[in-house]
């Protein structure tokens, strides 16, 4: 990789105003991440206040029931904030104080990247300003509470399609109005260069972690590595530092909505096109004449039209494959685990859970995979009772 | 010399935008047309994109408007074509870069070339990525018009050594939408930006009112407006055509 791109993807297609602070950024965070005291500092929050390293717990009466490949969770639901978008947060945060920077400003899909930006900005004592698409301020209203609890101010974005995509637009016109106090802390593996890459960086000590613990637990080397993908930042930093142990198999598990089939799915590697957009060159679902299409997903998190460039490049290269789970799947696989192993996951999180019990079954029992749980499920109860069709009085 | 230079022969420019197909293809020719002969030296057509990332709440809702009755890139080149049977005012398009990709490149400025499109204006294709349709647009004789912002500082040497057409000069931060005060010191960016180049430099964002046009004139080759003209077509719909006049009319006495 480099200039920001993963072979033909990735680069800077952003307006000429951010064009200095996105050059700054890069060469602030190349100076951070190869200072002692920085990663120190970093490594100290982490551990102390987000709770890692997280667990990679092997879940026995899912691999029982499955009755092939032994699967092991990996826990980010457990870290603070409950997903693994703390990693990435405070990473980006406190590269923004050490910048000068004393506001951050962040796009939220499910409102978990909202509430961790929120979180950390509290505890780094930084202003902070969350875009949300108005239809998800609605469906994770909890999130948008917990947000202003945490002192930050919440947009609702009523352009568009009301969804993440449009938190990102807004997001973008708020920096460039405001780019000498603010750093725009954005959630996934996408946008303009260097994003793609903090956001992995940061995100790499999830499979940073969960390689060593199976070569601890096992003695060896998954056989397959499966997470979810909407930008791509967890499967991101649960592939990447696997990436060069060939052997290992990394699946991503896109939103498939209602059906790849339909127009209500949000699976932009299965059915999208390349195009450029959010200042990147990827994969994006587009209608005729590249209008940027409307996406669905019963996933506020997996709402999102594209896709980050390196996974568009991992995909290209073959060294990853990309699987749609339909919203069926996906709450199947909710119920599923938390029956079987008392762990609510999110909705996010469960398209990867999904395709674990689609391919688990299928293996040896020497095999092992690794999911990637990116989250807790308690921000979904809600919207899986309704899917039911279960009435929840409160 | 491209067609665009003849915008900057009578006095300063005066520069106007709208978004093809609002309220309607037909009535968009029309009000290039009266927007010409009220003076307006150059004419930028907005090509309408679903997610509009720099344009302020005007600009965005008249996208909105367009693209709701699916107007698209072929209507705007037969927007091209029929103004062509009337005039040879130098016309722009104001683009996001991914309709012109999805088009393909090649596609996309052959028929640039062939139905008299002059230049294009691409807010998220920066020096960096310019590369992507410099040579396609060059080998058509469509100019990239190069923009730089309050905040390009060292970068506007490069920029500007590689721009063609003229320099679209940002002139404050944020999205484009109307101001009532442009703080950006305007003096020191223009000049910084002559010292490197000869072509002509015009402002935009924020300029609504022929008091900013005149101060901003004083200085500049051209003024940009965009926002004031949308919003006028925001308000009359289908009957903008009057009110274009007059605003253009005020705007370019104004710039002169």
């Amino acid at each position: 990789m480099n200039n920001g791109r993963y072979g033909e993807y990735g680069g800077q297609y952003i307006s000429e105003t951010l064009m200095n602070e996105l050059l700054y950024l890069e060469e602030q965070y190349n100076h951070y991440i190869n200072d002692e005291e920085f990663i120190k500092e970093l490594n100290t929050l982490l551990a102390e206040y987000a709770g890692r390293p997280s667990l990679l717990y092997h879940a026995k009466r899912m691999t029982q029931d499955l009755g092939g490949a032994k699967i092991y969770l990996k826990r980010e639901d457990l870290n603070h904030t409950g997903a693994h978008k703390i990693n990435n947060v405070l990473g980006q945060v406190l590269l923004a104080k050490k910048m000068g920077k004393t506001r951050v400003i962040a796009e939220t899909g499910a409102g978990q990247h909202g509430v961790a930006t929120a979180t950390a900005a509290a505890l780094l004592d930084m202003e902070c300003e969350v875009f949300m698409g108005e239809v998800d301020t609605k469906r994770q209203a909890l999130n948008v509470y917990r947000m202003e609890l945490l002192g930050a101010k919440v947009h609702s974005v009523k352009s568009g399609t009301k969804t993440l995509k449009d938190a990102v637009n807004d997001a973008f016109r708020d920096w460039i109005a405001r780019v000498a106090d603010t750093n725009y802390v954005i959630g996934s593996t996408m946008g303009p260069h260097p994003f793609p890459m903090i956001v992995r960086d940061f995100q790499g000590v999830i499979s940073l972690e969960s390689r060593q613990q199976i070569l601890e637990k096992e003695g060896k080397l998954p056989t397959a590595v499966i997470a979810c993908v909407g930008g791509g930042s967890n499967a991101m930093g649960a592939f990447y530092n696997f990436i060069d142990d060939e052997d290992v198999k990394l699946i991503g598990c896109e939103a498939g909505g209602k059906g790849i089939d339909t127009p209500y799915n949000a699976a932009a590697l299965t059915n999208g096109k390349i195009g450029i957009f959010h200042g990147m060159k990827s994969i994006f679902n587009q209608g005729d004449y590249g209008q940027i299409a409307p996406v669905y997903s019963v996933s506020a998190g997996l709402d999102y039209p594209g896709v980050g460039p390196e996974h568009a490049y991992l995909r290209d290269s073959k060294r990853a494959e990309y699987v749609p789970i339909t919203d069926y799947e996906a709450v199947e696989a909710f119920e599923y685990l938390s029956r079987m192993e008392g762990i609510i996951p999110a909705i996010e999180s469960s398209h990867a859970v999904a395709h674990a019990m689609k391919i688990a079954p299928k293996m040896n029992k020497d095999d092992i995979i690794i999911v990637c749980l990116s989250g807790r499920g308690d921000k979904d109860v809600r919207s899986i009772a309704e899917y039911r069709g279960v009435e929840l009085n409160e | 010399m491209s067609k665009i230079a003849n915008a900057f022969n009578d006095g300063t420019a005066f520069i106007g935008f709208l978004t093809a197909g609002d309220p309607t293809v037909d009535k968009t020719i029309e009000y290039i047309l009266a927007m010409e002969e009220a003076g307006c030296d150059l004419i930028e057509i907005g090509i309408p994109f679903s997610d509009p990332m720099a344009e302020g709440v005007v600009i965005q809702d008249a996208n909105v408007r367009a693209l709701k009755h699916n107007t698209t890139t072929d209507d705007v080149f037969e927007i091209v074509r029929r103004i062509r049977q009337k005039t040879d005012i130098p016309l722009v398009f104001l683009t996001y870069i991914n309709p012109v990709f999805f088009y393909g490149y090649e596609e996309f400025f052959k028929k640039c070339g062939e139905y008299g499109v002059d230049g294009i204006i691409s807010p998220d294709l920066p020096y960096e990525e310019k590369g992507e349709i410099a040579d396609i647009a060059a080998r058509n004789d469509v100019d990239v018009i190069s923009l730089i912002a309050p905040t390009s500082k060292e970068r506007i040497q490069k920029i500007a050594n590689d721009a063609t057409g003229f320099i679209y000069v940002v002139s404050s931060l944020g999205v484009t939408g109307m101001r009532s005060e442009i703080k950006t010191d305007l003096n020191s960016i223009l000049s910084d930006i002559r010292d490197v180049s000869d072509l002509p430099l015009a402002v935009g964002f924020g300029i609504n009112t022929p008091q900013q046009a005149s101060e901003i004139s004083k200085i500049a080759d051209g003024v940009i407006v965009g926002s004031a003209i949308v919003k006028i077509i925001e308000e009359y719909g289908e009957n903008a055509t009057q009110p274009l006049k007059d605003y253009v009319l005020a705007m370019k006495n104004a710039c002169k």
